[in-house]
């Protein structure tokens, strides 16, 4: 801490700055105030491997606010990650969590929450691995309303593997295996997840700590499909390649070109090198999830005999 | 010395771990009050961690603690702290 806190005379404030000296020397469990993360973190394994000014770091963050302010029950939170920078994230959290196979996390999701319909399921991963190598997946959760919350934290790029094209790269940016620039129409995330069916479909950057944390919030207590994109900056690769600066100009970016607009026409939030980012609530609506639908159908089919997927181990 | 300095106006402060911070200086950028600085020195891993350099205008609003990707700096308002301690997630 620095001298000019010691000095203070407020008494409290003594009391903090003796705390703080025992937090920079002591284990987490010994002292008196905690980081509000901490709790959620396998704390073996901090520090963590991304890089410095990477944001995924600060998704997470948004994620454990989120987490504590839905005060669901963490037993029933369920957390899946594929592979890549932000595959890591089901390593960290202390949650039940699973390092999936690559582009398999919303397979993988399904099964466990019909398995036990219990659970809320959170699939935390990145665009490469949700959009290339699982795309399809993608697809078919969202259209068969799928009760996941998807969480992609979207860099533009492949970040573990050297920093490749990939299918949110926008058009112009210089990529490894693109060294003259993308000519490659992207992904405009917001209106595929609209287009196939989800019931929540928004996008912040990590700039947007709070709008983020709140969405996250929002999309834990929300039945159905629910996708939100987190826009994040990759500053050794993405951010180094194309000369944009390090995390914190990246950052400085977001700021200074995000517009909000809530519930917006997701056909014209796609983005563009360096351009304008629209952020907001795009779509929140109803729809029956899978398990709904299944059973109000073979209720319906079979009249007394059927009995409820989702009824035998109570709600959700 | 100082015979009395005006009464403190900081209505939260930061703790700092040191030693998982990566000098990414979101913390002293976007800080609202501006209240944060990288230090001089290093640590153990040769990055520059932040330090409260104007303790006065810390409100612990800890949006440092939301934008740290390292989990390395939080703030809290003074009058939380007794809701804090008692406050365990896990």
């Amino acid at each position: 801490m620095s001298e000019a806190s010691e000095t203070s005379d407020v008494n409290h404030a003594s009391d903090v700055n003796d705390a703080s000296e025992e937090l920079e020397i002591d284990l987490p469990e010994e002292i008196d105030v905690d980081n509000p993360v901490w709790p959620y973190l396998r704390k073996d394994r901090i520090p963590h491997i991304w890089c410095p000014g990477c944001g995924i770091g600060t998704t997470v963050n948004c994620f454990a606010r989120a987490l504590t302010d839905s005060e669901i029950d963490l037993d029933r939170v369920a957390i899946v990650s594929g592979i890549g920078c932000t595959g890591r994230v089901a390593g960290y959290l202390n949650l039940d969590s699973f390092h999936t196979t690559h582009g398999r996390a919303i397979p993988f999701a399904t099964g466990l929450k019909l398995a036990n319909p219990r659970l809320k399921v959170v699939v935390y991963s990145g665009d490469g691995d949700l959009f290339a190598i699982g795309g399809n997946h993608f697809v078919h959760a969202a259209r068969r309303n799928m009760d996941l919350l998807v969480i992609c934290v979207n860099n533009f790029t492949y970040g573990m593997t050297g920093g490749q094209m990939g299918p949110t790269t926008p058009v112009g940016a210089v990529q490894s295996t693109m060294p003259y620039g993308n000519f490659e129409t992207p992904f405009n995330l917001p209106f595929l997840a609209d287009a196939c069916g989800a019931v929540y479909v928004a996008r912040w950057t990590v700039y947007n700590v709070r709008q983020l944390g709140r969405a996250m919030k929002e999309g834990l207590e929300k039945r159905g499909f629910v996708f939100i994109e987190a826009l994040a900056p990759c500053p050794t690769l993405y951010s180094r390649r194309n000369k944009l600066g390090d995390g914190v100009d990246q950052l400085k970016y977001y700021k200074a070109n995000s517009v909000v607009k809530n519930g917006a026409d997701t056909k014209e939030v796609g983005l563009s090198f360096q351009g304008e980012i629209s952020v907001g609530k795009f779509v929140d609506r109803e729809r029956p999830t899978w398990l709904e639908a299944m059973d109000a159908h073979y209720a319906q089919v079979f009249a007394g005999e059927y009995v409820p997927h989702g009824g035998l181990h109570g709600e959700d | 010395m100082n015979a009395v300095k005006p009464a403190n106006k900081a209505k939260g402060t930061v703790f700092v771990r040191e030693e998982t911070c990566k000098g990414c200086s979101y913390c002293v950028d976007f800080c609202p009050t501006h209240c944060l600085e990288l230090s001089p020195g290093f640590n153990a891993r040769g990055y520059h961690y932040p330090t409260l350099a104007r303790a006065d205008d810390c409100t612990g609003c800890d949006l440092c603690g939301l934008y740290c990707p390292d989990f390395a700096i939080f703030a809290v308002r003074f009058r939380d702290l007794e809701k804090l301690r008692k406050g365990r997630v896990l």
